[in-house]
C-alpha cells in the first residue's frame, strides 16, 4: 500500500527568530566579548541566527553575579518563595510552548511533533515538579535542613536543548543554588528564549546566568574557582576529562554521559508492540539520545521474522522537513554529527556487518540520514560497542536469557536497557540483572521528573529527577569530622 | 619449662584464602615503641589484580544474596568480633600504645557499628528508593543497587575502628571490596580478615592487602574492573593523582571532607556513595484495573 501525505508545515512565524541573540548575565542580555557564532537550521542547512558568545571576563562576571545572588538573595529566601518563582517559570513555558517548540525545531532539527509533544511540555513539567520540592527539602531523608552547595556550573548538550536546561536549572534552584549554564554551540536559541521567560518571571538577577560559546567556554566554566558544583551532560570523553580536571578540588560532580542501550526482545514478546518500541528506542530524535536503544538483541528463534517486520515498519517512517507535522524523523543536528555517524557506519560495513537503510526520499538541503539497521553484527564490532548517536540500529542475537544479560551488560556503558516479553517474572528478573540506570519493560524512552535518570559505569554518576536528583544539588555529607 | 611463643605469619586475604604475596616480599610491622611485632606480606600489583578478580566473583554472589541474609552475615561479624574482643584489645594496645580503656572502647564501638550496619541492609531500598508517580500509564520505581567492586584505602589511626568503618558501609550495600590496609597496622587488619573469613562472608566480598599504599593505590585507582574508590586513607598529595586515574573509567570516588571521627555514629554518606539508583518502568495500560493507584 502506498501512503501519500500532503505537506503539513508548522508556521515559523510564531518563533519570531531574531537576527542576533546575546548571553544572559546578571539579569540582563549583554553583548559578549567573544566572537559571534552563526547557528544553523539543520533542516535546511541555512543560517538561522547569530549568537554573541562570551569570553573569560564574561564568565567571571557570570560567576560573580551567581555568587552574589546566592549569598544575598537565593540561599536566604524561604523555600516556599523559591518554589513560587519556579512555578511561575513552569507556567510561562507552557504559555509560550508553541513558540518554544518552533524555535527548538528550527535550531535543533528534530521533528515539530517531538518538540511540541515532548521537549517543551516535559521542560515545563520539570520546573513544576521541582518547584514543589523547594520548601520540602527536609523530607528528602538527607537531614533536617539540607544545605545548598552554592554556585553550580552546568554544561548541556544539543540533543534536548530546552529540556536539558530544565533538568539542570530546576533542581539546582529548588535546592537553593544559583547557576551559570552553557548551552551547546549548535543549539543556543531555546535557552535564550527561556532567559526571557526567566526575566519576565522577575527571578532575581544572577540566579540564572546563561553563557554562550563552544567547548572552550564550557571548559573554562567547569574549571572556574568560583564554582561549587559541576553538572555535565554530554559525551563520555568530555565527562572523563572534566572528572580528571576536577581531581583533588573536592567539587561535587554529576556526569550524565554516553550509552549503548540494549533493547532485548524475547520470543514471547508482543511483536507488533515491540517493533514500535524498538523504533521509538532508536529513531526518536534521530537516535541522538544518550539512552537510545541502539543495540537490538533478538532471541534467535524470532530474529529473521522480527527483522523483516522491523524493516517494513521503518520503511513507513517519514523522514524530512522537521517543521512538517507528519515528519517522524527529522534532521541530524549538524554536518559534523552527520559525518561522525557515517564514519561509524563505514566502520560497520568494513567490519562485515550487513547494512540496510530505508528507501525513503531525503530532502536535498539540510543534514539527513535514512533510518538504518545493521544485521549480522558481532559484539566486538565498533558499531556494537561505540555510541553512534544517530538513527542507526545494530542487531545481534541470543539464545538464552543468561546470554542476553551477558551480552547486554558487556559494555563499559550502563545507561539504559529495554526488555520485551509477555512474561512478568522474566521482565522483572531481567530488570534486576541488567546493569543500567534505567530499565524499560515493554516500553522505551519514557521520562518523568518524578523518576530518577542516570547511568551506571562509564555512563556517569549522580541522578537527575526524583529525590536522588535533588541530592545532587545538596550538601549531603553527614560524616562527623575530628577536630 | 618456659613456653617459647609461636609468632604468627601475617598473610594476605584474597578470595577467602590467606595466600602469601606472589612476590615473596614481606615488611616488618612495628609497635608504637618501634619494636618488631611481626612480618607482614608486602603485596604486589599482581596480588592486587588477583584481589580484584576475587572481588568481582564475590560481588556476583553477595549482590544476589537477600538483604536479610546480608544483614545476618554482617551481624555475624559482630558476634565473631565480640568473641575475640580480648585479642583485639591487646593487639591494639601493643600496636598503637592505646590504654586498655581506649582500646576496649575502639573494639566495642567496632562491634556496635556492625550491628548498626546489619540493620541497614533491608532498609536501604525503603529509605533511598521511591515509587515514582509518573504522569503516564506506567508503574515506575527507583531502588538502590550495589555499585560493584569498591577499592578502599583504609585510614591510619584507629586500626580496627578505622578499617571496619570503611568496609562495613560498602558491603552493607551489596558491594565487594579490595582494601589496602593502613601500612602501619597490618596485624590488626589481618586479624580482622580472620574474623571476616569465619563470619559466613562469601569468598571475595572482603579482600585485604597489606603493603605500601603509594605502590598499590595507583594500580587500584586505574583498574578498569574497579567501579568505585574510597580515598579515606590517602594523603592529600596522593589524592589528586588517584582521582585523575579514577576518571579514566568514570569511577565513583568518595573523599571525606576532613579526618573522619569514627567514634561518632555514622550518617548515610558512605552508604550512598557506593549505591546506584536504578529506575524501572513497566506499562499498566491506559485503563488501570487497579483504580488509579498503579504507581
Amino acid at each position: 500500500m502506498k501512503w501519500e501525505y500532503s505537506p503539513a508545515p508548522e508556521s515559523r512565524a510564531i518563533a519570531d527568530i531574531k537576527d542576533r541573540y546575546m548571553p544572559f548575565i546578571d539579569g540582563a542580555f549583554k553583548e559578549g566579548g567573544g566572537e559571534d557564532r552563526d547557528t544553523i537550521n539543520p533542516g535546511t542547512g541555512e543560517r538561522l541566527s547569530t549568537v554573541s558568545t562570551v569570553n573569560a571576563e564574561d564568565i567571571d562576571r557570570a560567576v560573580t553575579a551567581a555568587r552574589r545572588a546566592y549569598q544575598n538573595v537565593w540561599s536566604t529566601m524561604p523555600g516556599a518563595e523559591r518554589g513560587k518563582y519556579l512555578f511561575r517559570i513552569a507556567r510561562a513555558i507552557a504559555e509560550r510552548s508553541r513558540e518554544l517548540a518552533v524555535v527548538e525545531t528550527l535550531d535543533n532539527g528534530k521533528p515539530i511533533k517531538e518538540t511540541r509533544d515532548f521537549d517543551v511540555p516535559a521542560a515545563a513539567q520539570h520546573f513544576f515538579y521541582h518547584a514543589g520540592w523547594a520548601d520540602k527539602l527536609q523530607h528528602l531523608g538527607l537531614g533536617r535542613a539540607p544545605q545548598p552547595l552554592g554556585v553550580a556550573g552546568q554544561v548541556i548538550p544539543w540533543n534536548f536543548p530546552l529540556l536539558m536546561a530544565a533538568w539542570k536549572i530546576a533542581p539546582a534552584l529548588a535546592a537553593g543554588n544559583t547557576v551559570v549554564i552553557k548551552p551547546a554551540e549548535t543549539t543556543p536559541l531555546s535557552i535564550l528564549v527561556l532567559a526571557e521567560i526567566i526575566a519576565d518571571a522577575e527571578l532575581p538577577p544572577g540566579v540564572v546566568n546563561i553563557i554562550t560559546g563552544a567547548g572552550d567556554v564550557g571548559s573554562t566554566l567547569v574549571n572556574h574557582l568560583g564554582i561549587d558544583k559541576v553538572a555535565f551532560t554530554g559525551s563520555t570523553a568530555v565527562g572523563r576529562r572534566i572528572q580528571r580536571e576536577l581531581a583533588g578540588t573536592g567539587r561535587k560532580i554529576t556526569l550524565e554521559l554516553g550509552g549503548k542501550g540494549a533493547n532485548i526482545v524475547f520470543e514471547d514478546a508482543a511483536q507488533d508492540q515491540a517493533v514500535e518500541g524498538i523504533i521509538n528506542g532508536i529513531f526518536f530524535n534521530q537516535g541522538q539520545v544518550c539512552c537510545a536503544g541502539s543495540r537490538l538483541l533478538l532471541q534467535e528463534s524470532i530474529a529473521d521474522e522480527f527483522v523483516e517486520r522491523l524493516k517494513q515498519r521503518v520503511e513507513t517512517l517519514r523522514v524530512g522537513d522537521p517543521m512538517d507535522k507528519n515528519t517522524d524523523v527529522g534532521a541530524i543536528n549538524s554536518e559534523a554529527q552527520l559525518s561522525r555517524i557515517t564514519a561509524l557506519m563505514d566502520a560497520g560495513i568494513a567490519e562485515g556487518a550487513e547494512l540496510w537503510s530505508s528507501s525513503c526520499p531525503l530532502p536535498k538541503n539540510g543534514f539527513y540520514l535514512s533510518p538504518s539497521i545493521f544485521t549480522s553484527a558481532t559484539p566486538s564490532m565498533r558499531i556494537a560497542r561505540e555510541e553512534i548517536f544517530g538513527p542507526v540500529l545494530t542487531t545481534m542475537t541470543f539464545r538464552t536469557p543468561d546470554e542476553a544479560v551477558t551480552k547486554a551488560n558487556n559494555s563499559p556503558y550502563g545507561l539504559s536497557a529495554g526488555v520485551w516479553t509477555e512474561k512478568g517474572s522474566r521482565a522483572m528478573g531481567m530488570a534486576a540483572a541488567l546493569r543500567a540506570g534505567v530499565i524499560w519493560d515493554n516500553t522505551f524512552n519514557r521520562f518523568d521528573p518524578a523518576a530518577s535518570f542516570g547511568g551506571y559505569k562509564e555512563s556517569g554518576f549522580g541522578r537527575e529527577g526524583g529525590p536522588s536528583g535533588l541530592a545532587a544539588y545538596l550538601d549531603t555529607d553527614d560524616e562527623a569530622v575530628a577536630q | 619449662m618456659t613456653h617459647l611463643a609461636v609468632s604468627k605469619t601475617y598473610k594476605l586475604f584474597i578470595g577467602g584464602a590467606f595466600p602469601r604475596s606472589e612476590s615473596g616480599r614481606t615488611y616488618q610491622a612495628r609497635d608504637n615503641k618501634g619494636n618488631f611485632m611481626a612480618n607482614a606480606a608486602l603485596a604486589s600489583r599482581k596480588d592486587l589484580r588477583d584481589a580484584v578478580v576475587a572481588a568481582r566473583k564475590g560481588y556476583a554472589a553477595w549482590s544476589k544474596a537477600t538483604t536479610y541474609n546480608r544483614g545476618q552475615v554482617i551481624y555475624r561479624i559482630a558476634e565473631m568480633l565480640e568473641g575475640r574482643r580480648t585479642e583485639f584489645i591487646e593487639l591494639i594496645m601493643i600496636s598503637t600504645g592505646a590504654s586498655s580503656k581506649e582500646a576496649a572502647e575502639e573494639v566495642d564501638t567496632s562491634i556496635d557499628r556492625h550491628v548498626h550496619y546489619a540493620g541497614w541492609t533491608d532498609k536501604l531500598a525503603a529509605v533511598l528508593g521511591s515509587a515514582n508517580p509518573v504522569s503516564s500509564p506506567h508503574f515506575s520505581y527507583s531502588a538502590p543497587e550495589a555499585t560493584g567492586v569498591v577499592g578502599i584505602l583504609a585510614p591510619t589511626g584507629s586500626p580496627l575502628l578505622g578499617l571496619i568503618s570503611v568496609i562495613a558501609p560498602v558491603i552493607t550495600g551489596g558491594n565487594a571490596c579490595v582494601v589496602i590496609a593502613a601500612e602501619s597496622d597490618p596485624c590488626v587488619a589481618m586479624t580482622f580478615a580472620e574474623v571476616a573469613a569465619t563470619s559466613d562472608v562469601p569468598a571475595g566480598v572482603i579482600n585485604i592487602l597489606t603493603g605500601r599504599i603509594s605502590e598499590l593505590a595507583p594500580h587500584l585507582a586505574a583498574h578498569a574492573d574497579v567501579n568505585a574508590l574510597d580515598l579515606t586513607g590517602t594523603s592529600v598529595e596522593l589524592r589528586k593523582a588517584l582521582e585523575q586515574a579514577a576518571a579514566e573509567t568514570v569511577k565513583r570516588v568518595y573523599v571525606p571532607k576532613g579526618v573522619p571521627d569514627f567514634m561518632v555514629a555514622p550518617g548515610t554518606a558512605r552508604l550512598r556513595s557506593f549505591l546506584e539508583i536504578k529506575t524501572v518502568w513497566h506499562p499498566t495500560g491506559a485503563l488501570s484495573l487497579s483504580g488509579g493507584s498503579s504507581y
